[in-house]
This record gives C-alpha cells, sequence and structure tokens, in this order.
C-alpha cells in the first residue's frame, strides 16, 4: 500500500518560503508527476515525502500514518536520484543489496532477492562490476535495482533521466513505465521534460513558486488549463496569448490558443500574419509568426509547408479550442 | 590559458627547483653523512666529504648509552594513538561541517584554523600546571591528548575539504536505504574517503612525531619520544657532533622512510584539497 497525502505541508530555508503550504492527495498505485519551471520546489516537495529535509509544519501521511517527523528509513520510501547516487566503491551487487542489509535480512533472502531484481533489469551480467564501469542507462538501473528491492510503499523519482541521451531516455522512460504497470506500486516522478510528464503520469500536479497550480489527469491539463499559467506550461511549444479586440470578441480579458488549433492558409483567415522564422521538421513545421497588431505567434502545421521568411499568410483559431481568460489569469471556460 | 613555456624558460625553472631542492636536501645529507665520522672528522676544517674513515661508531654508542628502542617506541605511540584519537573527534566534526553546514561554518573553522597561530609557549605555563596538577607530566596518555588537541584543527581542515567533494546524493541514498548515522559514516563515507582519510592520517602523523616543544617540555623520561633522545645530545656533555648526527639520523629514519612511500597522498593531502 502507499496512498500518500499532504495536509498543509510548508518549508522555509531560513526566511525563505519555498513551499508555502500544499495539499495534496495520492492514491495507492498512482503515477504521479511533478512538473514546473526550475526552482520551483518540485525537489524540495520530493524530498520532504522522502525525509530528507525536516517539514517547517503540516502533515505527510502515508496510508494513514503522519511521518513528518520520521526519519526516511523509517517511510518505507525508495528514491531514485538524478545523480544515481550509487555507492561507488561497492559493486552492484552490494549496491543493490545495501538496504536489505541494513534491514538485517538473511543472506540467503538477499540473494535471491538481488538476483530477481538484477533479472527484471537486465543487470544479471554485471553484478560483479563497480559502477564506475557501467554505462549512464546501466548506472540508472542499478538505481532503480536498488530501490526496488526493498519493496517500498513508493518510489520518489527526482530527474532520473535528465542525464542520458536522448534515445536512452526513451527507452528508459518505456522501462520505468513498464515497472510501474508490473510493480503497481505509487511512484513519484519529478520531471523538466513535457513529453515524460505526459506519457507517462497517471496524474500531474503542476507547481509554481511552492504553490500547486492544478492537479488532473495529462490531457484534462491539456484541454482545460485552470490558469494561464497551466496553459503556457503544458504543451510545446507553448500556447500564443492574444489580448486586445481578438479577446474582446470572446468576452474576456486574454485568448489562449495553442500553436496546432490554427490553420494556415495563404489567402483568407481571421488573423494576417508575416513569417520570420519556419523550423521544418519533415512530419510537421513550426512557423514563428508576426500578427499584425498582435505580435508575435508560434503556428504547428502538420506535414510540410513550403512558407519562408516574409511570406505573408492568414491564421484562423480553431474555435472550440480557444481559452478564456480574466484579468487574473484564471480561465473562464468555453464562451 | 597561456600555458606554453619555452624550452629556455622550462629548463630555467627546472634548474631552479633543482637548487632548492638540494639546499633543502643538504642539512639532511650532512647529518647522515657526519653520523658516519669520527669525532675528529666530524669538526675538522676544511670538512671532508666522502674520503673519511666510515665508522658505525657512533651508533654502537648511541645505542649503548641511551636507549633507542625505547624512545622510538614511545614516538609510535604518541604519533600514533595522538592521530588515532583525532581521527574519531576529526571524522565527526568534519562530517557535520560537511553535509550539515550553517551560516557560521566558514567562520567555525577559521577560527579552529586560528588557534594554529598562536605560539604554544603562550598556554606552556597553564597547561604544564593543569599536567602537574592532574599528574599527567612524563605520561603517555597526557601527551597524546596534547598532541591530539594540538592536530585536531588541521586534521578537521584537511577531512572537511575532502568530505566537500563526496556528493551529498550518497550519504541521502544510504539514508534511505536504512542506514543509522554511524553506519553511513563506517560503510559509505568512509570508504570513499580513504585516499582523504590516508594522507590526514599519515600528515599527523608526521607532526605528531616531529612535534618538539610540548614533548620536550612535559616529558622527562617515561614518556620521552625520539625528540627527547635527540635533546639529549645536544649541549651538557660538549659538543658530540658525530654522536648528535647519529641520534637525529637515527630519528628521522623511520618518518622519512614512512614519507618516502607516500609522496603521493603527502602531496595531495598538503594541497589541502584546494586543487582537484
Ligand atoms: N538547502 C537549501 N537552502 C536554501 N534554499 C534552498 C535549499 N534547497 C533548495 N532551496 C531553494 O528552494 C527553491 C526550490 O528548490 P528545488 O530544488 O526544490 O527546485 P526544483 O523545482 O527542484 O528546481 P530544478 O527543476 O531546477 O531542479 C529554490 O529557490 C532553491 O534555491
Ligand atoms: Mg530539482
Amino acid at each position: 500500500m502507499g496512498a500518500i497525502r499532504l495536509e498543509k505541508v510548508k518549508k522555509s530555508f531560513g526566511t525563505l518560503d519555498v513551499i508555502p503550504g500544499v495539499d495534496l492527495d495520492i492514491n495507492d498505485g498512482e503515477f504521479v508527476v511533478f512538473v514546473g519551471p526550475s526552482g520551483c520546489g518540485k525537489s524540495t516537495l520530493l524530498r520532504l515525502i522522502a525525509g530528507l529535509e525536516d517539514v517547517t509544519d503540516g502533515k505527510i501521511l502515508i496510508d494513514g500514518t503522519d511521518v513528518a517527523n520520521e526519519a526516511p528509513a523509517k517511510r518505507g520510501l525508495s528514491m531514485v536520484f538524478q545523480s544515481y547516487a550509487l555507492y561507488p566503491h561497492m559493486t552492484v551487487y552490494n549496491n543493490i543489496a545495501f538496504g536489505l542489509k541494513m534491514a538485517g535480512e538473511s543472506k540467503d533472502v538477499i540473494d535471491q532477492k538481488v538476483q530477481s531484481a538484477a533479472k527484471i533489469l537486465n543487470l544479471t551480467d554485471y553484478l560483479d562490476r563497480r559502477p564506475g564501469a557501467l554505462s549512464g542507462g546501466q548506472r540508472q538501473r542499478v538505481a532503480i535495482g536498488r530501490a526496488i528491492v526493498r519493496n517500498p510503499a513508493a518510489f520518489l523519482f527526482d530527474e532520473p533521466l535528465s542525464n542520458l541521451d536522448a534515445a536512452l531516455r526513451v527507452n528508459m522512460r518505456l522501462e520505468i513505465t513498464g515497472l510501474h504497470q508490473e510493480l503497481k506500486t505509487t511512484m513519484i516522478y519529478v520531471t523538466h521534460d513535457q513529453v515524460e510528464a505526459m506519457t507517462m503520469a497517471d496524474k500531474i500536479v503542476v507547481l509554481q513558486a511552492g504553490r500547486v497550480e492544478q492537479v488532473g489527469k495529462p490531457m484534462e491539463l491539456y484541454n482545460s488549463p485552470a490558469n494561464k499559467f497551466v496553459a503556457g506550461f503544458i504543451g510545446s511549444p507553448k500556447m500564443n496569448f492574444l489580448g486586445g479586440e481578438l479577446a474582446a470578441k470572446h468576452n474576456c480579458h486574454e485568448i489562449g490558443i495553442r500553436p496546432e488549433h490554427l490553420t494556415v492558409s495563404t489567402d483568407r483567415g481571421d488573423i494576417a500574419a508575416t513569417v520570420k522564422i519556419a523550423e521544418h521538421l519533415g512530419a510537421e513545421t513550426y512557423l514563428h509568426v508576426e500578427a499584425d497588431g498582435l505580435g508575435p505567434m508560434t503556428v504547428r502545421a502538420t506535414g510540410e509547408m513550403p512558407l519562408g521568411e516574409h511570406d505573408k499568410i492568414f491564421l484562423t483559431p480553431e474555435q472550440d479550442r480557444i481559452h478564456r481568460f480574466d484579468a487574473h489569469g484564471l480561465a473562464l471556460g468555453p464562451s | 590559458m597561456e600555458n606554453k613555456q619555452t624550452p629556455l624558460g622550462y629548463i630555467s625553472f627546472s634548474v631552479f627547483a633543482w637548487i632548492v631542492g638540494l639546499l633543502i636536501f643538504f642539512p639532511i645529507f650532512w647529518m647522515v653523512l657526519t653520523s658516519f665520522k669520527t669525532e675528529l672528522e666530524a669538526v675538522s676544517i676544511p670538512p671532508s666529504f666522502i674520503s673519511f674513515d666510515w665508522t658505525l661508531e657512533n651508533y654502537a654508542e648511541v645505542q649503548e648509552r641511551s636507549n633507542y628502542f625505547k624512545f622510538a617506541m614511545n614516538s609510535v605511540i604518541l604519533a600514533v594513538g595522538s592521530t588515532l584519537v583525532g581521527l574519531v573527534f576529526a571524522v565527526t566534526c568534519a562530517w557535520a561541517m560537511a553535509f550539515n553546514p550553517t551560516k557560521r561554518t566558514k567562520d567555525a573553522l577559521l577560527w579552529m584554523l586560528s588557534t594554529k597561530m598562536m605560539p604554544p609557549v603562550g598556554v606552556l605555563v597553564p597547561i604544564y600546571l593543569v599536567f602537574r596538577d592532574w599528574g599527567l607530566l612524563d605520561t603517555r596518555f597526557g601527551l597524546i591528548m596534547v598532541l591530539f588537541l594540538m592536530n585536531l584543527p588541521i586534521m578537521v581542515w584537511m577531512l572537511y575539504t575532502y568530505f566537500k567533494e563526496i556528493p551529498t546524493d550518497i550519504l541521502e541514498a544510504a539514508r534511505m536505504d536504512g542506514a543509522t548515522l554511524p553506519k553511513e559514516i563506517i560503510f559509505v563515507l568512509l570508504p570513499m574517503a580513504v585516499p582523504g582519510i590516508a594522507s590526514t592520517m599519515l600528515l599527523n602523523v608526521i607532526l605528531a612525531w616531529n612535534e618538539a616543544f610540548w614533548t620536550l617540555n612535559l616529558t622527562t623520561s617515561d614518556a620521552a619520544p625520539l625528540t627527547a633522545f635527540i635533546a639529549s645530545y645536544s649541549s651538557p656533555e660538549g659538543l658530540f657532533w658525530a654522536k648528535l648526527s647519529a641520534a637525529s639520523t637515527l630519528a628521522v629514519a623511520p618518518i622519512l622512510v614512512i614519507g618516502w612511500f607516500s609522496q603521493k597522498q603527502l602531496v595531495r593531502g598538503l594541497t589541502f584539497g584546494a586543487v582537484k
């Protein structure tokens, strides 16, 4: 079991309130992703749950028990660090076995558990090596192996893939998703990466300046962001925000329209614009344009577009995909 | 970064370095040489260089007159003892400072180091009185305490700089794995810091071995180390250069051998982690 509940969790470093007060419910078996800009407190929140930092105030309930004042080991959680944090002086076997040794398990139990973890993670051939003699992906697998043998109530990941190259990231992403499907253990995963967040999460928590901006399924956040911040943060390229007359026409302070929800035409449309830069990716084309009287906008068009600098185009937003925001940046719902 | 040396510059630097090295080494070389001379040759002018009657007489006499091994044993006990006691305190102290720093950690470190700038003679009287009243004079225990306290700031500094280079993540991983604090230090921190600990211990053994002020002032015979052994050959019985040289050679020989074999660790230790 691994249901985690945060109640008014606060954290200050000196006079700096990094987490001013967070309430959050994580159900057993859920894959929860924390996203947010750099410095927003994702790692801090994760470390508070882990017990590596002491809360300034508030409760952390794991399966109903407040563990806010318990030592990390007592919470029954495992953590995978961005830097892997393997013990460099121990073999892979001993790295994975360390937690079990600390728990006083018998040699046979340890051996059986380490071997089975190694098998799941394809590490059987490397058990006698030191971490220094492994590739980045293998090190990451050892770190995961170390986490799973302890059979934790939940896994905590702090940007575990950010040190890997792009191809390996995709692989490890799939492996972690696979692991979650197999183990069905609660996972909390911190990342910068949109794609990781959207593809892996059952539930995304968007943080800004230590505050929870919105919690929801990936597609909920994409389709109905609660405010301008979430709207701008989820989705890539970023949503276009337009004010002025166009917004007034929709009875709001500002409208948001995603780059993929604009249709491009060379002869007619709602918004006249001039192409500044066209990025041709093959499957799609990103157009960075200057819209007349509205400023810079980004358009994401499928397929190849024979457009370049100075070309005049017209953009038409998909009407049911327009997001409306009030003066405070809160979403207003469809008009 | 300009890092190219002209051959001429390179050669002149090398020559200069060699001259400095030889200047430093010469007195030791001369001492060893003198220890094999007779007393007469030792003071002859002009001094004889290689062509004298080599003799082991001085060594025989030195061992006969005073028991070298007793002094040497005291030196070993004091040097190793003070280093081991120091290590226990320095490791825990450096752990706290490196991994749980506060705003005042840097100040505390500097303050600790500043105590090394006080001339020892400034506290000779109080320490002597404490030793006398507590019956610590001429005891190994008393000297171990003084030597350990004397070197503690340096040990803490050295270990602190080494510990600083160890990623905190790894210790946190151990904490997540259920290691208690002593286990975290013994199974994770110390094995990773072995090179640093080795050079710290080495330097402290050498410093304690060479320490002469406290060992001479607080001992008479029972706890007297090799420094006292050398001192006993200096003035009172007239000038016996050859025997004094033999005694000195015997005193520095062990530490010189250790130092030679551990040059690499020592150099690393002496740079105080300043260069990575
Ligand atoms: N030990 C500390 N002492 C003081 N301030 C800290 C400490 N740890 C973190 N902070 C501050 O807390 C804020 C949040 O940091 P945190 O590491 O949680 O951000 P993050 O969201 O994980 O960022 P990133 O995406 O860059 O990893 C930052 O402003 C950081 O400077
Ligand atoms: Mg972080």
